[in-house]
């Protein structure tokens, strides 16, 4: 089995050198050529407090030094087989590699990185609690697919219930209705012992059909009810006017600061209290934990449900937190790449935190670059979250260990 | 107590499993969408109304039998790859993504025969779409197989990828529609379409020739699977992995084979609705086929003749449902409620005998063989 697992270990990261070598390559042939010129990348906004001087990049000389890095990064990787770096080469490569695509999109021009670091962390939140959602379920053995669902479910009672009676009550509501489908979910799976994949397939389309069928039934003539007031940015006094970090990270509305929020006190809660413990043993080896005495249906059905109100609060993000309005399948697949960002963060709250901002940074990435008037295709910058997140769960997933049990239905004897 | 159907005698258990679970699924899940509606202000006579519309545009009229035959074909090919995989232990999310590039793939072909005879441009193309469904389908079963990546997510976001690149594709001079700015392929010419069938009673009635291929493919997906060596691996490895490893089935190169094979039914529907209904590409053209094939699939119980019989319901329901949203007024999206309540009454069992205690045998359900 080791040998198997050794084996299976070398060819993947054979293929991840061999994608750096490409890239490098690729860098060399196609961004060098019409890198002649430097990249100017705006730090700070007009009006802060302390402005910080524009980032001037010469965008040859750093195209060509990036290909380079890429290429040795590759072949090491390649010659050494499974080698203790592997994970960090392949990160070093693929920033590195993002860079340089920055810098010979921005060449001539100007570029916000400071906005656009911002809107990362912005885009990263409903993928953060997608991931978390995904963690504290996975953590007792409960395979979420219906996060998406949740994600949506949230989207959808946010506007709607934040158009009747106010952001706040829109707010609790959502977290409400998550959790509300997050016991659903672990009705049918610890309960009714459906398969966990189909369980969770079920809320996602069971979500999309009802939420599109109001709004088109409901929604078209009732505008009122969907037009909820959005929740602002808070500016956080003092550490706001920090330079570049400013107001980046203590310039945000709720959402931002509560993925931060509800990512520490998960980690909190799983590593560090009797419960979460529990939690874990039940993930890990149920059998155990029950001779042990802990409920372990008990313990599926809080946890799940809990995943399912953090959820449906990541899911209110897309109404409450943005745009205060709900269409039809606005979620576009950020609750799987939530799952993604799970596995890439390695079931660990803060690790899908980080992930998520990963994701949240290409996402936010394509958004910007269809400004700056690239020769790509903007279908094609729109892939690159998706692309991303294939990627990392080719690269990461036979490094990371999903908790044993996981997926698995618990019968007691 | 045992019951003969199709010349067969099948025990209990299976008369439970096959008929009467899937009849109470069906009657519970009418019932919530009933329910459904009443919640959002529809008042009784237009919920018994829309009953009625529902019924009569999928089976009230030779028009009606025609729209369901011709919404069903894309739902049982997908749906049959998709039960494919399943018996192979993967599930495959990504019949969406398939269907559109298999679409794609017949579009292309088609207009690039458009000189040929009809003999050969229409196999041609309806090959060309299987062929562009199975590769990018075994970009997926690939990962699987060599790094491990979750099918479920990869499919996916190929799903998502696949809605971009269509709308990039259908964008390039290759396949955009001559003097048009929006993103709408070319027209298929007439040798590569799929022929309708009845436009001899009346012109307007779709049915057409993807209806033999459908059975056709549900004849093949059955012998695949019951009958050959393939098959039988397939089902080896999606049982037990572990036995199947140990009985020297190449646990690699079945993944990659069994999601290829998922790939080229969906990439035949995709070609079957460009070549047979649409006759062009459009953004949205696969009109979430392959999502409402995997209620198929389960609700065939990944059996090629049960995937025939769930992909005619759900093909009935959608001709209804449009019936339905011009009669009552009610949108058409109740179906997607609908169709997700019948997949999750029939992959909970235990939650339709608590529903429902009719009919079924006393006492906890035995997984008893005989």
């Amino acid at each position: 089995m080791s040998v198997l697992l050794d084996k299976a270990r070398q060819r993947q990261t054979r293929i991840t050198g061999a994608v750096l070598i490409a890239l490098g390559v690729l860098i060399a042939v196609f961004f060098a050529p019409d890198a002649a010129g430097s990249a100017t990348f705006r730090l700070s906004r007009p009006n802060d407090v302390w402005p910080v001087p524009n980032l001037v990049v010469p965008g040859g000389a750093f195209i060509y030094v990036v290909s380079a890095l890429l290429v040795f990064l590759g072949a090491r990787q390649f010659a050494r087989g499974a080698a203790r770096w592997s994970s960090l080469s392949l990160g070093v490569g693929l920033a590195i590699a993002v860079a340089a695509f920055l810098v010979w999109a921005t060449v001539g021009k100007s570029f916000s990185l400071s906005g656009m670091l911002q809107a990362s962390l912005v885009r990263a939140v409903p993928i953060a609690l997608g991931g978390l959602a995904g963690v504290l379920s996975e953590r007792v053995a409960v395979v979420n697919i219906g996060i998406e669902g949740m994600l949506l479910a949230g989207a959808f009672t946010g506007a709607l219930v934040g158009s009747l009676a106010g952001g706040v009550a829109g707010l609790l509501a959502a977290v409400a209705v998550g959790g509300v489908f997050g016991f659903v979910l672990a009705a049918l799976v610890v309960t009714y012992r459906m398969d966990q994949i189909i369980a969770g397939v079920f809320i996602n389309l069971f979500v999309l059909g009802l939420t599109s069928y109001i709004s088109s039934q409901v929604f078209q003539e009732y505008r009122a009810l969907n037009n909820a007031p959005v929740f602002r940015a808070i500016e956080i006094p003092f550490l706001s006017d920090i330079p570049v970090i400013g107001p980046v990270f203590f310039n945000q509305n709720l959402f931002v600061y509560g993925a931060f929020i509800l990512a520490g006190l998960a980690t909190y809660y799983l590593f560090h209290t009797r419960l979460g413990l529990r939690a874990r043993a039940v993930g890990e080896h149920p059998r155990a934990a029950d001779t042990l005495g802990i409920n372990v249906y008990r313990t599926r059905f809080v946890n799940v449900t809990v995943a399912g109100m953090v959820a449906g609060f990541g899911g209110a993000w897309f109404t409450l937190g943005s745009v205060g309005r709900f269409d039809e399948g606005m979620t576009g697949g950020r609750g799987f790449i939530g799952l993604a960002a799970m596995i890439f963060g390695r079931w660990h709250p803060v690790g899908a935190l980080l992930a998520a901002l990963v994701f949240g940074f290409a996402d936010s990435l394509q958004q910007k670059l269809a400004l700056l008037r690239t020769p790509i295709p903007s279908e094609f910058l729109a892939m690159a979250p998706y692309i991303a997140t294939i990627i990392v769960v080719a690269g990461v997933v036979g490094r990371a260990r999903a908790p044993a049990a996981d997926g698995k239905p618990y019968v007691k004897e | 107590m045992e019951k003969a159907v199709s010349g067969r005698v099948i025990g209990r258990t299976q008369f439970e499993d096959l008929v009467l679970v899937p009849l109470y699924a069906f009657v519970a899940a009418l019932v919530l969408g009933a329910v459904v509606m009443f919640a959002t202000g529809v008042d009784l006579a237009t919920i018994g109304q829309s009953f009625v519309a529902l019924v009569r545009g999928s089976v009230g009229s030779l028009n009606a039998v025609s729209e369901t035959l011709t919404a069903a074909a894309p739902l049982v090919l997908a749906g049959l790859g998709l039960a494919l995989g399943f018996r192979a232990g993967l599930f495959n999310i990504g019949a969406e993504g398939q269907v559109i590039m298999g679409g794609l793939a017949a579009v292309v072909a088609g207009v690039a025969l458009g000189g040929m005879p009809a003999i050969v441009a229409l196999p041609l193309s309806i090959l060309a779409g299987a062929l562009a469904g199975a590769l990018y389908a075994g970009i997926a079963g690939w990962l699987r197989a060599a790094t491990g990546a979750h099918e479920v997510i990869s499919t996916i976001m190929l799903n998502l990828i696949s809605y971009r690149l269509l709308d990039y594709l259908l964008r390039t001079p290759l396949i955009q529609k001559e003097g048009r700015d929006d993103p709408i392929s070319k027209s298929i010419p007439e040798v590569a379409e799929l022929p309708r069938l009845l436009t001899f009673i009346d012109v307007n009635l779709r049915v057409h020739a993807g209806i033999f291929l459908m059975l056709a493919m549900v004849a093949v997906a059955y012998w695949l699977l019951f009958r050959s060596k393939l098959g039988f691996e397939f089902r080896a490895s999606g049982e037990n992995a572990i036995a199947a490893r140990f009985a020297g089935i190449n646990a690699g190169m079945t993944i990659v084979l069994a999601m290829c094979v998922a790939g080229a039914l969906a990439g035949l529907a995709g070609a079957n609705q460009v070549l047979g209904v649409l006759d062009r590409a459009t953004p949205g053209f696969s009109a979430g086929i392959g999502f409402d094939a995997i209620a198929v699939a389960l609700l065939g119980r990944s059996h090629p003749v049960g995937v025939l019989f769930a992909g005619l319901l759900f093909g009935a329901l959608e001709a209804g449902g449009r019936q339905m949203q011009v009669d009552a007024g009610v949108s058409i999206d109740l179906i997607g409620i609908i169709q997700a309540l019948i997949i999750v009454f029939i992959a909970a069992p235990l939650l339709v005998r608590a529903l429902f205690p009719w009919g079924f045998r006393r006492g906890p359900s035995k997984k008893e063989g005989s």
